[in-house]
């Protein structure tokens, strides 16, 4: 029961007053994906942030309104940072109406990632529950790029809530083996019903060689991990991306906590046999 | 590490002596923060002079109790801990932390960049010199304002020859003697042969400071009968809580009952953390002017007490009370090692003191224990 975590963290918090001032950056693109989903494309209007790495988060400050953590989804050329956000309140709804040219404030990088080349050569399993899909988006483009054998599963709400319908033909085009549910079809809907972790059974071929990356609601996700680990998947090689209110990014302000873990530090990846414990206690 | 030669032996300053040191301090450019009485209570403020110090006074604590009692000596330090503690200065309640405009481009963020204040702290208890300490690992990130107001403060510490009816820092490791972490080490004495402050030099800048205050060699009999009034204090705790294996403990006590038991006295109101000397959570506002033009981010403490601490979309964590005192205790004792390679207690009884419902961490501590010995037992196989 009792902790056994290591002090100091390997990875310290950066130095200086830096990370708690937003560096600016220009709304270069914006797209609608669902009714409530938006994803900008930030290109810094002076100093960038350093590059973050796949599964690492930033925080977004609209003028005057407030500012939010939200995972990095993509970097495109010219450091420009790829940012999915779903509207859910009063800063999330300011940073989805920003109109190309609006100014974003940006801190980051925060937080651990998804150590995707340390999964090089092994058979990659991403699940994607709703929105959790935008934070897996660089772990698919890594693996497509470095040629792993990858296989996506994705879960969403209803059909009009699935997240970057296209691309994912186009990862499918570029060899991921791409399998997605939605909880509630529609008339046009022809594929399939049902939860994301009922796809989980039949997409694990090689347990012991395989390494998963997890991300949804947290309810999702203790579900697909548990189903990953009935499907033979050790605990430690599933990785799941952990959510509490972060608001420094900097190990600073307690808001993170859960348990032993800062999650802006420590997270938002963990592996799930470090999660397992944590999520056991309720209102832990 | 300053060479040996430069830190002499133990000095003697008289009360003059202290309002010289003081004096000392102001005329070197530093804002000389110490014990005061106000309100009916010894508050930390900025003094003058020494005579704003509260000689003559003490204190008598209990759970969720406070009281200024008159002493029989004219004691300047014969007080435990008060309501506030150090951080109030070097991690302020409320701060700015950056300001915006708006501009053709956007908009443009300006650091705060006022010289942060350089701090004489007077009087500083080795139980919250620990506090410093753990809040320099929590927050003392190079370059932070913190680290800056840190760097400048210049710390007298005062030994601990009476011990309020609170207090356990023998139990923490923390006190009564301050063995670190200071510039000057005083142990205040009033007896027959007067009132009068044998000074422990810690660092360089303590040696010139005192080099400017009237002084003189303290001698080996009053420089053991200080020794000694320090030492007899660590027997004459109000509290103690036994600290071996409280970070087990904490571990292992997630479902126990007696959160619930605490959870229908306590009030979540957040005393305890606001007192709490090494407490550090924090919120940010962000604001903006009726023009919409000028927008700033404040820092301000923040207790995980609060409801909202934890919210997340959809609702927060932790929205019952017994989570919310669970996660404090489990935090302060427990889950601070693994964040921070240490407790986060330091035994000086301020959240005893200032809990309006008198909740008694260390009887929370000892339930927690019984609990857990009477679970073991009935675990046991017969």
């Amino acid at each position: 029961m009792t902790a056994v975590r290591e002090y100091p963290p390997a990875a310290a918090p950066a130095a200086g007053p830096a990370p708690m001032w937003p560096a600016g950056y220009l709304v270069a693109g914006r797209k609608e994906e669902t009714s409530d989903t938006v994803t900008l494309m930030l290109r810094p209007a002076g100093n960038p942030i350093e590059p973050p790495r796949p599964g690492q988060f930033t925080m977004l400050y609209a003028f005057g309104v407030g500012e939010v953590p939200v995972s990095v989804s993509g970097i495109g050329q010219d450091q420009v940072l790829v940012q999915t956000i779903r509207a859910v309140g009063a800063v999330t709804r300011a940073l989805c109406a920003a109109k190309p040219g609006d100014m974003i404030g940006v801190r980051g990088p925060f937080g651990t990632d998804w150590q995707v080349s340390a999964a090089g050569g092994r058979e990659l399993l991403v699940v994607a529950g709703g929105i959790g899909l935008a934070p897996l988006r660089p772990v698919l483009l890594a693996a497509l790029a470095a040629r792993d054998r990858v296989v996506l599963l994705v879960g969403a709400r209803s059909p009009r809530d699935l997240l970057f319908p296209r691309e994912l033909e186009t990862w499918r085009r570029r060899g991921a083996d791409v399998r997605v549910t939605v909880d509630q079809g529609d008339p046009g809907w022809d594929g399939r019903v049902g939860l994301v972790t009922t796809l989980i059974p039949d997409a694990v071929a090689d347990p012991a060689r395989t390494t998963a990356f997890v991300c949804g609601p947290e309810i999702m996700m203790r579900l697909s991990a548990q189903a990953l680990a009935d499907a033979g998947v050790p605990a430690r090689d599933i990785r799941v991306s952990l959510e509490r209110n972060m608001r420094c990014g900097a190990a600073l302000c307690g808001h993170c906590q859960l348990g032993p873990l800062l999650l802006c530090r420590d997270g938002p990846v963990v592996s799930y046999a470090e999660a397992v414990p944590l999520l056991a206690i309720r209102e832990l | 590490m300053p060479s040996p030669t430069a830190i002499p032996g133990p000095r003697l300053i008289d009360v003059a002596g202290l309002g010289a040191l003081i004096e000392a301090l102001a005329a070197e450019g530093y804002q000389v923060i110490g014990p005061a009485v106000q309100d009916g209570a010894i508050v930390l403020r900025e003094l003058s002079s020494a005579a704003e110090l509260p000689s003559g006074w003490g204190v008598r604590l209990e759970p969720g109790g406070y009281r200024l009692r008159r002493r029989d000596d004219t004691a300047a330090f014969g007080h435990a801990a008060g309501p506030q503690s150090w951080k109030r200065f070097l991690h302020p309640p409320r701060e700015r932390l950056w300001s915006a405009t708006r501009t053709a481009g956007g908009f443009e963020v300006a650091a705060d960049d006022g010289e942060p204040p350089r701090y004489a702290f007077l009087g500083v208890r080795p139980c919250d010199l620990r506090a410093i300490e753990i809040q320099d690992r929590v927050l003392g990130q190079p370059g932070s304002r913190y680290a800056q107001r840190r760097a400048g403060a210049f710390v007298i510490a005062v030994n601990c020859t009476e011990p309020g009816e609170t207090c356990f820092c023998t139990s923490m490791g923390t006190g009564p003697s301050a063995d670190r972490g200071y510039d000057l080490g005083l142990t205040e004495l009033v007896d027959e042969a007067g009132h009068r402050f044998v000074v422990d030099v810690g660092s360089p800048r303590g040696a010139e400071i005192l080099g400017r205050v009237p002084s003189e060699p303290a001698g080996e009999g009053t420089v053991r009968g200080a020794r000694s009034a320090v030492e007899a204090a660590a027997d004459r705790m109000g509290r103690q809580m036994e600290a071996g294996g409280l970070r087990e403990l904490m571990a292992d006590s997630h479902a126990a009952a007696r959160w619930d038991d605490v959870a229908a006295r306590c009030l979540t109101c957040g005393n305890c953390t606001m007192a709490c000397p090494t407490c550090f959570c924090t919120t940010v506002e962000d604001t903006t002017d009726l023009s919409g033009e000028h927008a700033e981010r404040w820092e301000t403490w923040d207790s995980c007490f609060d409801v909202d601490f934890s919210y997340l979309h959809g609702g927060s964590v932790r929205t019952s009370d017994r989570s919310r005192y669970r996660q404090w205790l489990t935090h302060k004792l427990g889950t601070w090692h693994d964040q921070f390679g240490s407790s986060g207690c330091v035994g000086c009884g301020r959240c005893i003191v200032w809990c309006p419902v008198g909740i008694d961490l260390t009887e929370e501590v000892k339930a927690l224990r019984t609990e857990r010995a009477e679970r073991a037992e009935r675990e046991e196989p017969s």
